[in-house]
C-alpha cells in the first residue's frame, strides 16, 4: 500500500540525535535520526498537547517532548508509559544515503 | 475469543466515569456502545455555572472529546435518546428525534441517566422563557436570554440556584433570586453563615426574596413569561424563570423496562439493579434509599460499578458521606454533616462579621459530627477527615477551631495565613479533591514523579482540581510547596539520573581528575548504562564538560533542550520569543526605534517589557529567527539569553545620577556587571540586580548576586530568588569600590558554575553547602577569589561570542529550515 515513496533528502540533513521538519500539505511531519543512525518518521504533534516532537532532544530511541517532557517511543509512536498516546508514524526508507518517506501514516494512531 | 457487549445509556459524568475506570481495568473485555441524547461528548456539567458565568467555555469543559471515544473504539451516539429496552432479548432502542431508530445489543447494559430538573407544577411551567439549569442547552438558553432581556428571577435559593443567580447577574440582568426558607442554602448552612453569605451576594447585586412562594407564572403579550405572581399577591417582573428547585432522579426508561424504582432505579451494593445484568450509577441511582446528587459518591459509585463490569468482583458500594461548596468566584463555603446541631450536641462557634468570616463545629459523644465554614474554608478537608473516621477530639479540643495547624507542636508550624505550611501539615492521606476523591499523597507523588510544574498538568495526571475545581488553591499550594520542594532539597549523593551510579560531584570530579573532554569519552569511563544518555544527563554532561573545558569543550547542540540550541523560548504554540540584551535595562530611542522595525517588519504579534527590564518580542515563527536576528544584530543588540541556563539580566535602579536617594552609580554598575558577564553559561539560570541605596527599588535582595549601594561602599547579596520559593539572600560581604564588587562577582559566579549541580539555581546550591563554605572560598581567600575570578574570564572570552549573529551569518541552519517542503 505504502508505494508512493517520496525523496525528502539525505541522511546527513539530519542532525544526529536530532530531527528535520518536513512540511506537507496535511501538517508537519518530524523525521528522526538517533545515534546510530536509524531513521524515523512521526506526526509532529505531541500526544499530550500538541507539543513539535521535532524540537525535542532525541535520546536511544525515544524523543522527549520540548514544551512537558512526555517521552515518545520513536520505532512504536507510543507514548512511555505511564503517559498514554500516540503520534502516527509514517514509512520511511533510507536507500544509498537518501530518505525516502510514504504520507500514508501506518494504521492504529488517530492522531495523524 | 469475541468480546462481550457492553451499552452505556447516558453520556453523563458518572456513566463515563465508569467507563473510565473500566478500561483501565480491563481494556479488552467489551466492545462499548454509548448513547446520550445530548448532542455533546461528555462534559463537566459542574462546570456549567462558570460556564454560565463567563469564566470557562463549552470546550474547556469536555471531559471526553469525541477522539478520546474513537481512540478507545467506542461506538458513540450522540442526540440519540434510548427509548426502550428489550431485556429478553438483550437489545435496546434509540431514536434520534426525526424518526431514525438504532438498535444495539447488550450483554451487559449499564444505566446512568442522571437526573431532570424539577419543574414546579404551577400555571404557567411550560411558558417560553421558564427552564431549569440541568444542560449546556439551559445554559445557551440563559445566555441568549441575557442578550435580549433584562429581568430573571431564580426559583430556588440552594446552590444550583444560587450559581444561576450569580450567572446571569455576571451576564447583566437584574436578578432576584426566590426562596421559600427563611435563609438560604439551609440544607447547606445554618442562620448566621447564610446570612453572611446573603449580604456577600447582594454586595455583587442579587436581590432576594425568601419566604415567597410562586403561585403561578403569568404569560405576556408576546407569548414568553413575563412576571411572576406569589401566594401573597406580590408580583414581580420576569423575562427569564430559571427553576431550581430540585431535582428528580430520570427513571422513565428503566420503569418502563419494568426495573424497581422507587424515587430512583433501586440497587445494591454492587450497582447491580434487579436484572442482574443491568447496572446502573449516578444520580438516577436509589443506593440504601439515597439518591447522590454531587460527583464525588458518583465517582465512587463508578469505581464499584467498573470493578464488577471487569469481572473483578470485589468492591462493594456502601454509601458516602458528602461536604457542599458553592462555585461562586471570591465565595468561600464548606458545609458538612450536621451542621445544625440539636438534642446531645455541642457546639462551637467563631463570627467576625467584619472579616466575612463564620465557623461552627457540631460535635456530638466528643466526635465531629458537622461543620459550616464561611470566609476561609481551608480547613474544611481536615474537619471532613475527621468526620468520617469517627476521630475523639477530646486532646484538642479547645483548639480545633483554629484548625489543624493549631494542632500538635503549634509553634512550629507558621503562623496564621501560611498557607503552604498549614497545608503541607496535612497528612498525605487528607483528600484533597473531594470530586475526584484525590489525596494529598497522590499530589506530591504525581507532581514529583512527573515533574509537574502546572495546575493543569496536576489535573491531567491526577485529576485534582479537575471538575468542580473549588480545591484548585489547596492544589496550587500543594504543587508550589512540593515543585519549590524540589529545588531545595537535591541530595548531594544521588545518581545523576537512570543512566548512571555516579553523582553530580562525582561525575564533575571525573572530569577534571581523568581528563574527560567529550560526551562519549565520560560516558565510557564513567560506566554509562545506556548508549546516549537522557534527557537528565546529556544537558548536565554538556555544561559540566563546558565548564571544565572552556576554551575547548565543542558544545553539543544536540544535547540541549530546544530553547538553547534555537536560542529563544519555545512558546506553547511552537513558535518563539525573541528578548535581545539591554544592558542593564537601559535603552534609547535608537534602539527602540530598531525593535519596532524588527517588529513590524517581522509581524511580532505581541511585545511585552518583561520583568527583567527588557522587551520581549512574543510568537516569532522558527523560520524568522535567523533574520530577524539579523535585523537586530545590525542595529547593535545580542541575545538577551531569556531561554538559557545563563546569566538572563542585570536589573538596576536610576541610582545617583537622577534619585535624590541613590548613593552610588547603579545603574552604570549594572551595565558593566552584565557586560563582564553576559554569555556564561550557569548551572540554572543566574540574575543579578544593583539597587542605588537600601530602600532597593531593583529588588537586589532575591537576585542570585545582588548589589545594595549604601554610602560607604557595596553590600554584595547572594542566593535568593523569586519563583515558585521565594528565597530572600544572605549577605556575603561589604566592599569598597566598583573594582571590587566586579572581582567578587566573578569569583562568585565561577564558584557557583563550578560547584553546583546541573539545574540547581544558587538558593539551593547555598543552602546544600552552607554560606560559610562559600565566604571562605570567596570572601576570606583573597588567592582563591582572584584564581576564581581569573577562570571566569578565561572562560568568558569564548562564551561572549553572540550566539544570535552566528545563526544570522548561517550558522545552524539545519535548525531553522524544514528539510523539505511537499505540497
Ligand atoms: C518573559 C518573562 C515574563 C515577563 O513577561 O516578564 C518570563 C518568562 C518565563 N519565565 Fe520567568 N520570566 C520573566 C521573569 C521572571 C522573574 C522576574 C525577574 O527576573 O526579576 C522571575 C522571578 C525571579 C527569579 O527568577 O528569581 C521569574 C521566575 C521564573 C521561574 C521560577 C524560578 C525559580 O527559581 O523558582 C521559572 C521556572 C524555571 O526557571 O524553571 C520561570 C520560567 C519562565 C519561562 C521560561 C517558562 C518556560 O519554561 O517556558 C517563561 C517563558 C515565557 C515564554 O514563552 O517566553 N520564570 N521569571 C520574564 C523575562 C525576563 C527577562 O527579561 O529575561
Ligand atoms: C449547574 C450544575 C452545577 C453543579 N455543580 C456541582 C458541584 O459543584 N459539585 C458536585 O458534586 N455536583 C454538582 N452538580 C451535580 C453533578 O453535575 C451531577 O451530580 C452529575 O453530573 C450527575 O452525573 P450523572 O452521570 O448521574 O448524570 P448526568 O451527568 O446528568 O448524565 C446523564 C446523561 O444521560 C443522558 N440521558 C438521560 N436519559 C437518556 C436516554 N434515555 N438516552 C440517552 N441519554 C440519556 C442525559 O441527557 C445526560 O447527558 C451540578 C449540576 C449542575 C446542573
Ligand atoms: S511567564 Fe512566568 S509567571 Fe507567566 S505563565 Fe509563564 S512561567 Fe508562569
Ligand atoms: S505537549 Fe508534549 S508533553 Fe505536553
Amino acid at each position: 500500500m505504502n508505494e508512493n515513496w517520496i525523496q525528502v533528502g539525505r541522511v546527513d540533513d539530519i542532525p544526529r540525535q536530532g530531527a528535520r521538519v518536513i512540511t506537507t500539505a496535511a501538517g508537519e511531519i518530524a523525521v528522526f535520526r538517533t545515534v546510530d543512525d536509524e531513521i524515523f518518521a512521526l506526526r509532529d504533534k505531541c500526544p499530550h498537547k500538541g507539543g513539535p516532537l521535532s524540537q525535542g532532544i532525541v535520546h536511544g530511541k525515544k524523543v522527549a517532548c520540548p514544551l512537558h517532557d512526555w517521552k515518545i517511543n520513536l520505532d512504536t509512536g507510543l507514548a512511555v508509559a505511564p503517559d498514554v498516546g500516540c503520534a502516527a508514524r509514517y514509512p520511511v526508507r533510507v536507500e544509498d544515503g537518501r530518505v525516502s518517506l510514504s504520507l500514508t501514516p501506518e494504521d492504529g494512531c488517530p492522531n495523524r | 475469543m469475541a468480546r462481550m457487549k457492553l451499552v452505556l445509556v447516558g453520556n453523563g459524568m458518572a456513566g463515563m466515569r465508569t467507563l473510565e475506570e473500566l478500561l483501565k481495568a480491563a481494556p479488552d473485555l467489551y466492545d462499548i456502545t454509548v448513547f446520550g441524547d445530548e448532542p455533546h461528548p461528555n462534559y463537566n456539567r459542574i462546570m456549567l455555572s462558570p460556564v454560565l458565568a463567563g469564566e470557562q467555555t463549552v470546550e474547556q469543559i469536555v471531559l471526553n472529546s469525541r477522539d478520546w471515544y474513537a481512540e478507545h473504539g467506542i461506538t458513540l451516539h450522540t442526540g440519540m435518546r434510548v427509548t426502550k429496552i428489550d431485556r429478553k432479548n438483550r437489545c435496546v432502542e434509540a431514536d434520534d428525534g426525526q424518526g431514525g431508530k438504532t438498535h444495539a445489543d447488550y450483554d451487559r447494559l449499564l444505566l446512568a441517566t442522571g437526573s431532570k430538573s424539577f419543574i414546579l407544577p404551577i400555571p404557567g411551567a411550560d411558558l417560553p422563557g421558564v427552564i431549569g439549569f440541568r444542560d449546556i442547552a439551559d445554559v445557551d438558553a440563559m445566555i441568549s436570554a441575557s442578550g435580549q432581556f433584562k429581568h430573571a428571577v431564580v426559583i430556588g435559593g440552594g446552590l444550583l440556584g444560587l450559581e444561576a443567580a450569580n450567572g446571569l447577574k455576571l451576564r447583566g440582568m437584574d436578578v432576584s433570586v426566590v426562596h421559600i426558607a427563611p435563609w438560604l442554602l439551609e440544607r447547606q448552612m445554618d442562620e448566621p453563615s447564610a446570612r453572611l453569605l446573603q449580604k456577600n451576594l447582594e454586595a455583587k447585586g442579587l436581590n432576594f426574596l425568601l419566604q415567597k412562594q410562586t403561585a403561578e407564572l403569568v404569560r405576556g403579550e408576546s407569548g414568553r413569561v413575563c412576571a411572576l405572581k406569589f401566594k401573597d399577591g406580590d408580583s414581580v417582573p420576569a423575562d427569564l424563570v430559571v427553576m431550581a428547585v430540585g431535582i428528580r432522579p430520570n427513571t422513565a426508561l428503566a420503569e418502563s423496562a419494568g426495573l424497581q424504582c422507587n424515587r430512583g432505579l433501586v440497587v445494591n451494593d454492587t450497582m447491580q439493579t434487579f436484572d442482574p445484568r443491568i447496572y446502573a450509577v449516578g444520580e438516577c441511582v436509589n443506593h440504601r434509599g439515597i439518591a447522590y446528587g454531587l460527583v464525588a459518591p458518583l465517582f465512587e459509585q463508578a469505581k464499584v460499578c467498573a470493578n464488577h463490569l471487569a469481572e473483578h468482583g470485589v468492591a462493594r458500594y456502601q454509601g458516602s458521606m458528602t461536604s457542599t461548596k458553592l462555585k461562586v468566584t471570591g465565595i468561600d463555603l464548606f458545609s458538612a454533616g450536621n451542621f445544625m446541631g440539636g438534642e446531645g450536641m455541642e457546639e462551637i462557634v467563631f463570627q467576625d462579621v467584619g472579616r466575612g468570616s463564620y465557623k461552627k463545629l457540631v460535635l456530638k459523644d466528643n466526635k465531629l459530627a458537622g461543620a459550616v465554614l464561611y470566609g476561609d474554608t481551608l480547613d474544611g478537608a481536615w474537619y471532613f477527615e475527621l468526620m468520617r473516621d469517627a476521630t475523639d477530639v477530646t486532646d484538642f479540643r479547645d483548639k480545633l477551631l483554629f484548625g489543624r495547624h493549631h494542632v500538635g507542636d503549634s509553634g512550629a508550624g507558621g503562623g496564621l495565613g501560611d498557607e503552604i505550611s498549614r497545608v503541607m501539615a496535612l497528612p498525605d492521606t487528607t483528600e484533597i479533591c473531594g470530586c475526584n476523591g484525590v489525596c494529598k499523597g497522590d499530589i506530591i507523588k504525581a507532581v514529583r514523579e512527573k515533574k509537574l510544574f502546572t495546575l493543569d498538568e496536576v489535573r491531567a495526571h491526577t485529576k485534582a482540581s479537575g471538575s468542580c475545581g473549588s480545591c484548585t488553591g489547596l492544589v496550587e499550594t500543594i504543587l508550589a510547596a512540593t515543585a519549590g520542594g524540589d529545588y531545595s532539597t537535591a541530595p548531594s549523593k544521588k545518581p545523576l539520573c537512570g543512566c548512571t551510579e555516579h553523582s553530580h560531584d562525582e561525575i564533575r570530579a571525573a572530569i577534571l581528575k581523568d581528563t574527560l573532554k567529550t560526551m562519549p569519552e565520560t560516558m565510557r569511563a564513567l560506566g554509562w548504562k545506556t548508549p546516549d544518555g537522557c534527557t537528565k544527563c546529556r544537558p548536565a554532561l554538556n555544561y559540566y564538560l563546558l565548564c571544565a573545558w572552556p576554551t575547548e569543550y565543542l558544545d553539543d547542540a544536540q544535547s540541549r533542550y530546544i530553547n538553547e540550541r534555537a536560542h529563544g523560548n519555545i512558546q506553547k504554540d511552537g513558535t518563539f520569543s525573541v528578548v535581545p540584551r539591554m544592558w542593564g535595562g537601559l535603552t534609547n530611542p535608537k534602539e527602540l526605534r530598531a525593535i519596532a522595525d524588527v517588529a513590524e517588519k517581522f509581524n511580532v504579534p505581541e511585545v511585552k517589557v518583561t520583568g527583567g527590564q527588557r522587551i520581549d518580542l512574543f510568537g516569532v515563527k522558527k523560520e524568522d529567527l535567523p533574520a530577524m536576528w539579523k535585523d537586530l544584530s545590525d542595529a547593535g543588540f545580542v541575545s538577551g539569553h531569556a531561554y538559557g541556563k545563563a546569566l538572563r539580566t542585570v536589573k538596576t535602579c536610576v541610582g545617583s545620577d537622577w534619585c535624590r536617594f541613590g548613593t552610588q552609580d547603579s545603574t552604570g554598575l549594572g551595565v558593566k556587571l552584565e557586560q563582564m558577564t553576559w554569555g556564561s553559561w550557569t548551572p540554572h539560570k543566574y540574575k543579578m540586580a544593583v539597587s542605588g541605596c537600601p530602600r532597593n527599588c531593583a529588588e537586589a535582595t532575591i537576585k542570585d548576586f545582588g548589589v545594595v549601594c549604601v554610602d560607604s561602599g557595596y553590600e554584595l547579596h547572594v542566593g535568593g530568588n523569586g519563583g515558585i520559593k521565594v528565597r530572600v539572600t544572605d549577605l556575603l560581604c561589604k566592599v569598597e569600590t566598583e573594582a571590587q564588587v566586579m572581582e567578587y562577582c566573578a569569583a562568585f559566579t565561577q564558584l557557583y558554575r563550578e560547584e553546583a549541580h546541573y539545574l540547581e539555581r544558587t538558593a539551593p546550591w547555598v543552602e546544600r553547602v552552607g554560606l560559610s563554605h562559600i565566604k571562605a572560598r570567596v570572601v576570606e581567600d583573597e588567592t582563591n577569589r582572584k584564581i576564581l575570578a581569573e577562570r571566569f574570564l578565561i572562560s568568558q572570552k569564548p562564551a561572549q561570542v553572540d550566539p544570535w549573529k552566528e545563526r544570522a551569518d548561517g550558522g545552524q541552519k539545519h535548525e531553522f529550515t524544514p528539510m523539505a517542503a511537499l505540497a
